[in-house]
């Protein structure tokens, strides 16, 4: 394998488009947050951002292959953390999710969870050897996945837990899912929905009642006028509010739309630039999305192919349920948008795996 | 072979993109729906939706003394608000509202070109803490000025000039340090919550919880609706141990001094009465204090702001040779014990003095207690050696926290010799115990500390914890009740306990050191100390030798044995601990003074209805023969009214 990587192979294409959706959310944050308590929190947004970016740049370095060869240790690893946040985690809204690290800093396992998964599942699938997914291989790809997801689910953190999901539909898809196993799957899930939603006795043991809450509501959001879907109600007046063109942003500024900054960032930028802004937005999402599948059809191997298509799924899966929410579309889960939303674990996640989608590319002529 | 190198089916990769797009035009569809489809609808319900959280403020629990007398109360303080979102011209109406108001009418307009950045909804505050004319302005001028509104809050009132200042504390509002803390996580910025004292020892319960009222208001800020509300929880009011009477003698007598001056209940361990001098008003925290005020206190050396009860580690001086005296009898060395005081002695090549010059002559226990003898407790210490010196003196709990529920508590030292390596990593030298045998030296105490050793010692060895909440007056489960009404027994031999509490009873008698604190018909038993700041010779040399004057401190309590109440008082700067004394027992008069004035619990005469009365007699015609006698119980019934006796004489009612 020679060492030749080059930075003219790094997409600066990508990174680009990248900084341009960030730019556009640390406008929104500022807008959004300028007469509230967290006015600054575009400040730190740029810094994450910057930092993002540095990180990116290192993660390029690695050789994924590398990486992907250790693979069983850093999975390992990551269900010890999510294991220690349940058994030493502080509890912080009724949620075990974070450690306490020395410093005084948060650190939330199941974002850097999601990054292992990834490289997990390419290397699951890129050592297989049949052309079809085996049954037993189906389960053991669920289960690679499923047992992180549980943990999570204990935490209780639902909107994370279902985010490793795409992880591991993408990577079944694309590693030979047959026709029967892809329906068995909707099958199950459909009626396992059904079941934990609509049967009291189930739906009371494992869904805590604010979830539950969340997910009946979103579909009737006048059943619950203060609560979840409240949420919602106030997100589609501030999108319908903008209209074409934009407004003057009366929903967030006058703090109707809560939250602003983080999970319903697409909804403030909506009401502010109206439907052309939005759309464009949406756009810029897309073409970020296509250029990484391009990226994944150049990779030197099966397992670069899957550790980007894997960002792909997540990233997508991201815009899907946090628009959705905003739009009415999906109950409110929390995913933030990612590169928009403020946060530095949303913002520090996408960036690492840019970071590895860069890996793959700048080698893809390696071989 | 299908192997590593076998790409990934380029269908299924297309398939993924067409998937992608799909959902896309979804999300693209919902954004249409909303903005091109139903953007009028939406407009208008932006337009309509504006809910107001007005809060229903929960008043603070007010803090009462033992007999239920209130000492902290709140009293409702009006703000004058400027709204700014109706259509009025407030340039305009500026003038009018700067008159009624008592502002100057530039400064209000300044103020609404300050605020003109911000979002229309948000009010100005024009003026806290309003007078009730004030008040009556706006509510007369609702209609030519409808902007102005009012908005009320509870305030704290203390008791004024600082009295009881440590104990209660204050309130101001939580400052974003305290908000990172974990202790103060769900507190919002802007809450009010105790800062210092009881108010913040037991916030929790002090601070109830606000409700909140969801009103519905359209554009022009009318209510249209009402969505909801939810109530408020009052604080819970809180019962102090402390006797406002006892408190009040004792802070009369701290009155321009330095120092503290506490007093508790020894079978108990209920505090009395805690001062600290000199103090600071709160109620100047009440409102915003000024930053030049707060860093003048913070900076005054006298430092105001600290509970010298519980804060001041100092030197003890010869209250710790009670402390000797009881380490002394349980090692069997000091009952035994006598020595010729010189007016010194030499230990380890140097020279060690007495206080009394020219010697005390020969001295037992007993005389080195009531006359404070220098010589005897150097002695004493260095034969026991300061490892068993400390393990008494931490016994009965000195260098350790109390465990008083109030916050900031500090330790304090007691010397040892595994202390010495642990923090001056060096070996601790026998001439060091020397000085520590008569308080000085390494060892700093607090006062509330010695007082309670001293009253373990009256006690017999009952060691109680002190506290200012009576756990039986608090809710189920809320303080750790348990852990104030702990009472530990730490040994102490009674013929030295009887001994060492006679002794003290001595001092204030004329052969002891403070005679002049002695209080007629009480039996006080006490100890004094003076305690050196800095080394005589030190001081001697020193240009202004008052700020190096010595502390003055006593001990003590009544009757001598199983006593009923005991006082110590730290007097900084008061030279002599016969000082001190004096201010401890006109606490102690005050307290006996009181316990006289109660009224006593005796039976009483019954006013009305029966009266038993059991009666033995002689059968008539028996002449008195007493061989024979009837006995019988009667319930006689009481006269109702006087009777006048037919049989009395005339002037005899």
């Amino acid at each position: 394998m020679s060492r030749y990587v080059s930075y003219r192979d790094f997409d600066w294409l990508l990174m680009g488009f990248v900084l341009l959706i960030c730019g556009l959310g640390v406008m929104e944050i500022h807008s959004a947050t300028m007469h509230t308590k967290f006015a600054g929190a575009h400040i730190k947004q740029i810094y994450w951002v910057v930092a993002g970016v540095g990180v990116m740049f290192l993660m390029s370095l690695i050789n994924y292959q590398a990486l992907l060869d250790q693979i069983h240790w850093f999975y390992i690893a990551s269900v010890a953390s999510l294991v220690a946040v349940l058994l030493f985690g502080t509890k912080a809204l009724g949620a075990k999710r974070w450690i306490k690290m020395p410093g005084g800093n948060h650190f939330q396992p199941s974002e850097w969870v999601k990054l292992i998964l990834i490289l997990a599942m390419a290397k699951f699938f890129a050592d297989m050897r049949q052309r079809e997914l085996s049954w037993s291989d189906f389960f053991k790809a669920g289960a690679i996945i499923g047992v992180p997801m549980l943990l999570v689910l204990k935490q209780p953190d639902l909107g994370t837990a279902l985010t490793y999901i795409p992880i591991a539909a993408m990577g079944m898809f694309l590693g030979g899912l047959q026709w029967r196993q892809g329906l068995a799957i909707f099958l199950v899930a459909a009626v396992g929905i059904g079941v934990v939603l609509y049967v009291p006795a189930i739906s009371h043991h494992v869904l805590k009642g604010y979830q539950k809450q969340r997910l009946t509501s979103y579909q009737d959001p006048d059943s619950d006028p203060q609560g979840a879907g409240y949420q919602v109600k106030q997100s589609m007046i501030a999108v319908g509010s903008g209209g074409i063109w934009g407004g003057k942003g009366s929903q967030t500024h006058g703090a109707f739309l809560p939250i602003p900054q983080t999970d319903f960032i697409f909804a403030a930028f909506s009401e502010e630039h109206g439907f052309v802004g939005a759309l464009g937005v949406l756009l810029l999402y897309f073409i970020v999305l296509m250029r990484l599948t391009q990226n994944a059809q150049t990779a030197p191997d099966r397992a670069g192919t899957f550790v980007v298509m894997g960002v792909v799924a997540v990233l997508s899966f991201h815009v899907l349920v946090n628009v959705g929410m905003v739009v009415g579309f999906m109950p409110v889960t929390g995913i933030p948008l990612p590169l928009m939303s403020y946060g530095g674990s949303s913002v520090l996640f996408m960036f690492l795996a840019l970071g590895m989608v860069m890996n793959v590319r700048m080698r893809r002529f390696v071989n | 072979m299908f192997g590593r190198d076998e790409k990934v089916p380029a269908m299924r990769l297309t398939a993924s993109q067409y998937i992608i797009l799909g959902i896309f035009l979804i999300l693209a569809y919902g954004l249409w729906r909303l903005q091109v489809m139903q953007s009028d609808y939406y407009s208008l319900a932006a337009e309509k939706n504006r809910i107001r959280n007005v809060p229903v403020l929960a008043p603070r629990g007010k803090i009462l003394d033992r007999e239920g007398r209130v000492i902290v109360d709140n009293y409702p303080s009006f703000s004058a608000l400027l709204l700014r979102d109706s259509s009025r011209d407030l340039n305009a109406d500026a003038d009018l509202i700067a008159m009624g108001l008592h502002l100057n009418p530039d400064e209000v307009r300044a103020r609404i070109k300050r605020f003109a950045l911000m979002p229309q909804y948000q009010p100005i505050f024009l003026k806290e803490d309003i007078t009730p004319d004030e008040l009556q302005f706006i509510e007369a001028h609702r209609n030519e000025l409808p902007e102005l509104d009012t908005i009320m809050a509870h305030r704290r009132l203390y008791p004024r000039n600082g009295f009881m200042a440590h104990i209660i504390g204050y309130v101001g509002e939580v400052s974003d340090d305290m908000l990172n803390q974990p202790a103060f996580e769900l507190y919002n910025p802007g809450d009010v919550v105790g800062i210092s004292g009881v108010e913040r020892q037991y916030n929790t319960l002090l601070m109830g919880k606000n409700g909140s009222r969801q009103a519905l208001v359209d554009s022009k800020g009318r209510e249209v609706g009402r969505l909801g509300e939810t109530e408020a929880i009052p604080g819970k009011q809180l019962k102090l141990t402390i006797d406002l009477d006892l408190q009040i003698a004792a802070e009369e007598q701290l009155q321009g001094k330095n120092g503290a001056v506490v007093a508790m209940d020894p079978h108990t361990g209920e505090i009395l009465a805690m001062a600290s001098g000199p103090t600071f008003d709160p109620n100047d925290f009440a409102v915003r204090v000024s930053r030049d005020e707060w860093t003048k206190l913070v900076n005054d050396p006298d430092k105001p702001l600290l509970n010298k009860a519980i804060q001041a580690q100092l030197a003890p001086g010869s209250t710790f040779k009670i402390i000797m005296s009881v380490a002394g009898w349980q090692d069997h060395i000091a009952q035994d014990l006598h020595v010729n005081c010189a007016g010194g002695a030499e230990f380890y090549g140097r020279r060690f003095g007495c206080w009394v010059k020219g010697g005390h002559g020969a001295v037992d226990l007993e005389k080195a207690i009531y006359q404070s003898c220098d010589v005897f407790f150097y002695t004493l210490a260095n034969k026991m050696g300061i490892d068993r010196i400390a393990k008494y003196a931490t016994d009965f709990g000195l260098g350790q926290k109390t465990g008083i529920d109030l916050p900031n508590e500090v330790s304090g030292v007691m010397p040892s010799e595994e202390w010495k390596i642990r923090n001056f990593k060096q070996k601790w030298f026998a001439g060091e115990t020397i000085s520590v045998g008569i308080g000085q030296g390494a060892i700093a105490i607090t006062p509330v500390q010695l007082l309670r050793a001293i009253s373990t010692i009256s006690m017999g060895g009952r060691m109680v914890v002190p506290h200012v909440i009576n756990p039986v007056d608090m809710p189920p489960g809320y303080v750790e009740a348990a852990r104030y009404t702990e009472v530990k027994q730490v040994p102490i031999d009674p013929n030295g306990w009887n001994f060492i509490t006679d002794a003290m009873s001595r001092v204030l008698l004329p052969e002891g050191t403070a005679p002049s604190a002695h209080v007629p018909g009480i039996d006080i038993a006490g100890k004094t100390g003076s305690a050196q700041v800095v080394s005589l010779a030190l001081r001697a040399k020193a240009k202004n030798q008052d700020d190096f004057a010595q502390n003055g401190w006593f001990v003590g309590f009544t009757p001598r044995r199983n006593p009923d109440i005991v006082v110590c008082v730290l007097f900084q700067g008061g030279e002599h601990g016969r000082l001190a004394a004096r201010l401890a027992t006109q606490v102690i008069k005050a307290y006996v003074d009181k316990q006289h004035r109660t009224p006593q619990k005796m039976v009483q005469q019954p006013k009305n209805g029966t009266v038993d009365i059991g009666g033995l007699w002689t059968a008539p015609g028996s002449d008195g023969d007493t061989d024979d006698l009837k006995a019988a119980r009667f319930a006689v019934d009481l006269p109702k009214k006087k009777m006048v006796l037919a049989t009395a004489a005339p002037g005899m009612n």
